[in-house]
């Protein structure tokens, strides 16, 4: 029994069928990955699990507990956070405001209503803050705009503030894309060492197979909203299903 | 100190000295001078609207300067606010506390139900929800209301109101536990001539409070998540947050601001009518804000204060008023300069306000603050030569 069950999940959008009778298991404390060809259904299907898209049939079953039917923020508080393909931080805030958020998340949960004392008497959120950020090496720029930030440095700034929050269950879409080689494998030890220090789960959906290679201990392979194989990196490499997937009828 | 950081607690003890000090600050000119008596704006019934609009325009900018979402109806808050403090008056008596609480509560609950429906939408759809209310509240209350509030004449207070709690003594206008709002002592110094009134120190010492209130609510985690809101509410909700009762706290907040202005206006002058929710009204606290500097702090006083000074004094001069400052000069350049300027003065100070307000969102995007801040920085470039000190804190 995994982490995350998820057991079949069909989505139709008005004729497209984009994902159909969509299994998967992960197990808890693995990296598993989900690969697949452009519109396999990967972001709907991760979509689906965060609670921005509902299915019209099937269960999503976390930790023994139901996610559909209810809101992103609920599905965050019972510890899935998501990473997206384009970052989505605070542009407006400072690096160490951006933090500190997920911080009073995790502490006070989805609402609460502290309008009077400053921020800055906090001083447990300010240790939390500060502890990921140096964790993820960022310490020095904690006052600048999030906005003026490299994209690289915005994905950083994401992952930690999805770290702060210690979730069980880690979401990545496409964490490396448009990265130059250097910054992927950052990224890649970045997720390595996360993965050495904690308890986490990841499900990670990426295009590139060196990270996905590095990583993934599971491998699931979609392909037109259909699950295809559910293997090990070292089964997947040559398995003929995939290569049909990806390079179509051809013999090669 | 006070629990602000010291840019803050320095900003507060301006805005204390400002207030508190408005009566000889607003008359620079002598009394009987014809500066004094085109530009001297120290008179209690100017700085009442100074005050009880910046306090509106606080409340308002919470909502909008904190959140991003632009309320366009509420001068609604405003007008419940004086329609429950003028109940007051005439079911009790004609002391403003309970007036004023009352105002408050009313706002509040009033905005609870607005806020609840108009928050299921954002952007222009939450503007245009919030502006509809507002339409509808001064509608309803031209002609449905009418025993509440008593439709077009306005609400007043009348001889045979039951006023249960007025004793034989008792003042017969608005008052503090005695205090009549419109008693005031005139003080004569040189020229000058200083009145300070009951009703408006009553309405700067709300106005403190409201500041500082402010100040704690954008320092606040709260203010922190509002912020956020405004910058990604996406990432707000995969964060666990429910953004939904924290915008319709600020939303309540505000309201309750608004509250309070209304209750302070019918306590300065105990009648009230349905055009206080009119849509004009809401539009005003719009550009009040965006004048002053959306976001800031200080931004809402100054314009509040900005264009209830051009309403006020701009509007009263006249072309002979400015013969008069122009006598002078040869009869040709008099007549000359004042049909050039004519457009700008009396009626037309609408244009001189349109011109100001195009201006500052052209050039000054945050407003006169920006401005403030852009001169700040000009003069520590020369003092100090250090460029990136001064143009980088953002202040507040």
């Amino acid at each position: 029994m995994g982490i995350l069950e998820v057991k079949g999940i069909n989505k139709r959008f008005g004729g497209l069928q984009a994902l159909g009778d969509v299994n998967l298991s992960v197990a808890e404390n693995t990296v598993h990955a989900i690969i697949g060809p452009n519109g396999a259904g990967k972001s709907t299907l991760l979509n689906v699990l965060v609670g921005k898209l509902i299915p019209d049939s099937g269960s999503v079953m976390f930790d023994g507990q139901s996610v559909l039917g209810r809101a992103p923020h609920e599905i965050n508080q019972m510890g899935i956070s998501r990473v997206f393909q384009t970052p989505e931080i605070f542009s407006d805030l400072t690096v160490f405001e951006n933090v500190m958020i997920p911080c009073f998340a995790k502490r006070d949960g989805a609402f609460q209503m502290n309008a009077i004392g400053a921020v800055t008497g906090h001083g447990d959120i300010k240790d939390m803050a500060e502890a990921i950020l140096a964790d993820v090496n960022m310490l020095d720029k904690r006052q600048m705009t999030a906005s003026s930030m490299s994209r690289g440095d915005k994905r950083r700034l994401e992952m930690a503030m999805c770290l702060v929050q210690e979730p069980r269950l880690l979401l990545l879409d496409e964490p490396t894309a448009g990265m130059a080689r250097a910054d992927t494998n950052n990224t890649i030890d970045l997720l390595k060492e996360i993965k050495e220090k904690r308890d986490i789960t990841m499900a990670i959906i990426e295009h590139d197979m060196h990270v996905v290679f590095s990583l993934a201990e599971r491998i699931t392979v979609l392909a037109q909203g259909m699950p295809l194989v559910e293997e090990t990196p070292e089964n997947i490499k040559g398995h003929p299903k995939v290569r049909e997937a990806y390079l179509g009828e051809a013999q090669v | 100190m006070l629990g602000l950081n010291s840019r803050d607690f320095k900003l507060f003890i301006i805005v204390c000295i400002m207030a508190l000090a408005a009566p000889i600050l607003l008359n620079p000119f002598p009394t009987a001078s014809a500066m004094g008596e085109s530009f001297n704006a120290g008179y209690p019934a100017l700085m009442q609207r100074f005050v009880i609009f910046g306090i509106l325009v606080i409340g308002f900018n919470i909502l909008f300067g904190l959140t991003g979402y632009l309320s366009f109806g509420h001068a609604a808050f405003l007008g419940v606010g004086s329609y429950a403090a003028v109940w007051m008056f005439k079911l009790l008596s004609y002391n403003v506390v309970p007036a004023i609480i009352l105002s408050v509560i009313v706002a509040g609950l009033f905005s609870v139900v607005i806020g609840y429906v108009s928050l299921r939408r954002s952007g222009i759809y939450f503007s245009i929800l919030t502006l509809a209310f507002a339409q509808m509240s001064y509608q309803l209350a031209y002609s449905v209301f009418t025993p509440l509030t008593n439709g077009e004449t306005g609400l007043q207070v009348y001889n045979d109101d039951p006023q249960i709690l007025m004793g034989e003594n008792s003042p017969t206008v608005p008052h503090f536990f005695g205090l009549e709002m419109n008693a005031q002592s005139v003080v004569d110094v040189a020229g000058w001539s200083f009145t300070f009134q009951n009703g408006y120190y009553l309405s700067a010492v709300f106005l403190i409070l409201a500041f500082y209130l402010s100040i704690r609510i954008f320092r606040s985690p709260m203010g922190l998540m509002l912020r956020a809101i405004k910058s990604n509410q996406t990432r707000m909700s995969y964060t666990g947050i429910n953004t939904k009762p924290y915008m319709l706290a600020a939303f309540v907040i505000s309201g309750m601001y608004a509250g309070l202005a209304g209750g302070l206006l019918a306590a300065m002058d105990p009648l009230t009518g349905a055009e206080r929710m009119f849509w004009t009204a809401s539009g005003e606290i719009v550009v009040m804000a965006i004048l002053g500097g959306v976001g800031t702090l200080i931004g809402p006083v100054l314009g509040a204060g900005i264009i209830k000074y051009l309403e006020n004094i701009v509007s009263k001069i006249n072309d002979g008023i400015l013969h008069n400052w122009f006598a002078f000069m040869p009869d040709w350049l008099d007549n000359a300069l004042v049909t050039i300027i004519h457009p700008f003065i009396g009626k037309g100070w609408h244009l001189t306000l349109g011109l100001l307000f195009m201006a500052v969102v052209i050039f000054l995007p945050g407003g006169l603050v920006q401005g403030g801040q852009k001169l700040g920085g000009l003069f520590r470039r020369k003092k100090t030569d250090d460029a990136a000190d001064g143009a980088k804190t953002p202040a507040e």
